[in-house]
């Protein structure tokens, strides 16, 4: 691992982003990243977070047209409520504050307390949950489906409509029709390595994958012998398609848990592409890259999220941050 | 009796359990986990050693709220709530009692517990730190050997439990067979009440 020693990893990592992102305000101490122009008058203040490990989610997606703030916590551990009522309070203009919240015990944990704290400050906040994780299954009898690669959508879609000033009503209202039009589904091909542990959370054997898994680095839900780039791909968009059953367009997010080569991963994509096409399923906009990762993991997700104009309209609006560059 | 001093010996008997224990509970946790809860809690009983040293609250319960706030400030995750809450609400049972009896204990530790499950939304058998707790909380009163040793028999029952919460549910049936951090954590906790008490362990009436 490319680290000094394991306790420092956070806070190296947040020096770094900090000297390479003078356009953001980094709070190494208080484990907070803001927007510059924060807060932004009239506009609704866009917070998330969660555990480190999964850059750029969420801290990379700080700035214009996307977050107001990133709350980073130890490594795949979620964030507690001191930094968010923090965030929550930086970011206020007035107009309110939406927490994304991805559906971990954890995470949910830490952010409802947050809420309360940040509503005794004078901070109206609302919140979404993420949870477009496909692979758990019987969710109702476990803590529910992950919040995935969906949390991309969200952030991004939500962003704009707050950037454009909408209230907090509509801008909530919509982050949760993101969440609910988006299904995910993540394979691995290797395992991963925290700091804190060293070694791999699990043996995941050359020639074997692992199907749904999570971005923590906890087992998936089933094991099997290596697949083809097609196959996994058939795999994966099937398990998707089933739940979502799209009646029209969808953003497609082909996303790398860490360790894939952008080659890899551009190449899955076709084969993503080729399984829509044969599916009759359009889709509006692509997206390929690391954007929701697993530190080291070699693997990858497919998210796809149905969409209306208005969704489409605000994917395409200009953003600026560290991690998604485009329409300024 | 049980006094301020009692209290501040319990938690540091649990800072120094779960720092010796850490890599083990890290273990446990990368098998149905993510593997960050030995560290998370080594981290969280440090800073609350460092609180209660900084702070010398002077009342049993102002020891475990103190101690539950800095949990909630510095653990993260899933364990850092309930955790917090479990001490927070305990403290707050006690009131400000300068002594209390192991049968006060019990009970406010027991109200403490049923915070956790509200908050969590967890019951018995649902492979989670309640499975440690709750036999504990039964026979605290009686005596801390006991309780200690049914910690520890709760979290070891958790390993052919199937999980419902937390992170190893995702797993479902690979959660199996494997022992549940939180539990084993819990077992430390109520552990360390029998060591502050000395080797004789039994709690007064």
């Amino acid at each position: 691992m490319l680290i000094n020693v394991p306790e420092t990893v956070v806070a190296d990592g947040l020096r770094g982003m900090a000297a390479a992102h003078p356009e953001l305000v980094v709070d190494a101490e208080n484990r907070l990243v803001v927007r510059r122009d924060a807060p932004v008058a009239g506009k609704v203040g866009l917070v998330s977070g969660g555990g480190s490990g999964h850059e750029p989610l969420h801290a990379g997606f700080v700035g214009p047209g996307m977050l107001s703030a990133a709350c980073p916590g130890e490594v795949f551990t979620s964030p507690v409520p001191d930094q968010m009522v923090r965030a929550a309070v930086a970011v206020d203009s007035g107009a309110g504050v939406l927490f994304v919240v991805k559906n971990y015990t954890g995470d949910v944990l830490n952010f409802d307390m947050a809420a309360e704290l940040a509503e005794d400050e004078g901070v109206r906040v609302a919140r979404v949950l993420v949870d477009d994780d496909v692979a758990v299954a019987d969710s109702t009898f476990t803590a529910g489906r992950r919040g995935t690669g969906a949390t991309l959508f969200v952030e991004k879609i939500a962003g704009a409509l707050a950037d454009e000033g909408a209230p907090l009503e509509r801008v909530e209202s919509l982050a949760r029709r993101v969440n609910e039009s988006s299904r995910s589904f993540g394979v691995a091909l290797g395992s991963v390595t925290t700091p804190a542990k060293g070694t791999p959370t699990f043996d995941l054997p050359s020639g074997e994958l692992e199907l749904g898994i999570g971005i923590h680095g906890e087992p998936g839900r089933e094991r099997r012998p290596m697949m083809t780039s097609g196959e996994i791909a058939d795999f994966a968009v099937h398990a998707v398609l089933e739940d979502l059953r799209p009646s029209g367009p969808v953003l497609v997010l082909v996303n790398g848990m860490g360790a894939t080569p952008l080659l890899e991963l551009y190449g899955f994509n076709a084969e993503v592409q080729r399984v829509l096409a044969e599916r009759g399923v359009t889709a509006a906009r692509t997206l390929v890259g690391n954007y929701v990762t697993s530190l080291d993991m070699a693997g990858c997700s497919v998210t796809l999220c149905q969409v209306d104009e208005e969704m489409v309209r605000l994917w395409d609006a200009p953003v600026q941050t560290p991690a998604l560059r485009w329409g300024r | 009796m049980l006094d301020t001093d009692f209290f501040r010996r319990w938690m540091a008997a649990t800072a120094a359990a779960v720092g010796r224990e850490a890599d083990r509970l890290t273990e446990l946790d990368a098998a149905i986990g993510d593997a960050d809860h030995g560290s998370n809690m080594r981290r969280g009983f440090a800073a609350v050693d460092e609180v209660l040293e900084k702070e010398g609250p002077t009342a049993p319960g102002d020891v475990l709220t103190l101690a539950g706030r800095q949990l909630i400030s510095t653990v993260g995750g899933a364990s850092g709530p309930l955790y917090g809450t479990l001490l927070r609400r305990t403290g707050k049972a006690l009131g400000d009692a300068q002594e209390v009896t192991a049968d006060q204990l019990a009970d406010a530790l027991g109200a403490g517990v049923a915070a956790v499950a509200q908050l969590g939304g967890a019951q018995a058998g649902d492979k989670t730190m309640l499975d440690a707790l709750l036999p504990a909380v039964e026979v605290l009163g009686t005596s801390f050997v006991e309780a200690r040793d049914a910690a520890l028999a709760g979290a070891l029952a958790t390993v052919p439990l199937r999980a419902r919460k937390g992170r190893a549910s995702y797993l479902g049936e690979r959660s199996i067979g494997h022992q549940d951090p939180g539990a084993a954590s819990a077992a430390l906790l109520v552990g360390a009440l029998a060591e502050a008490s000395g080797t004789s362990g039994g709690g007064d009436a």
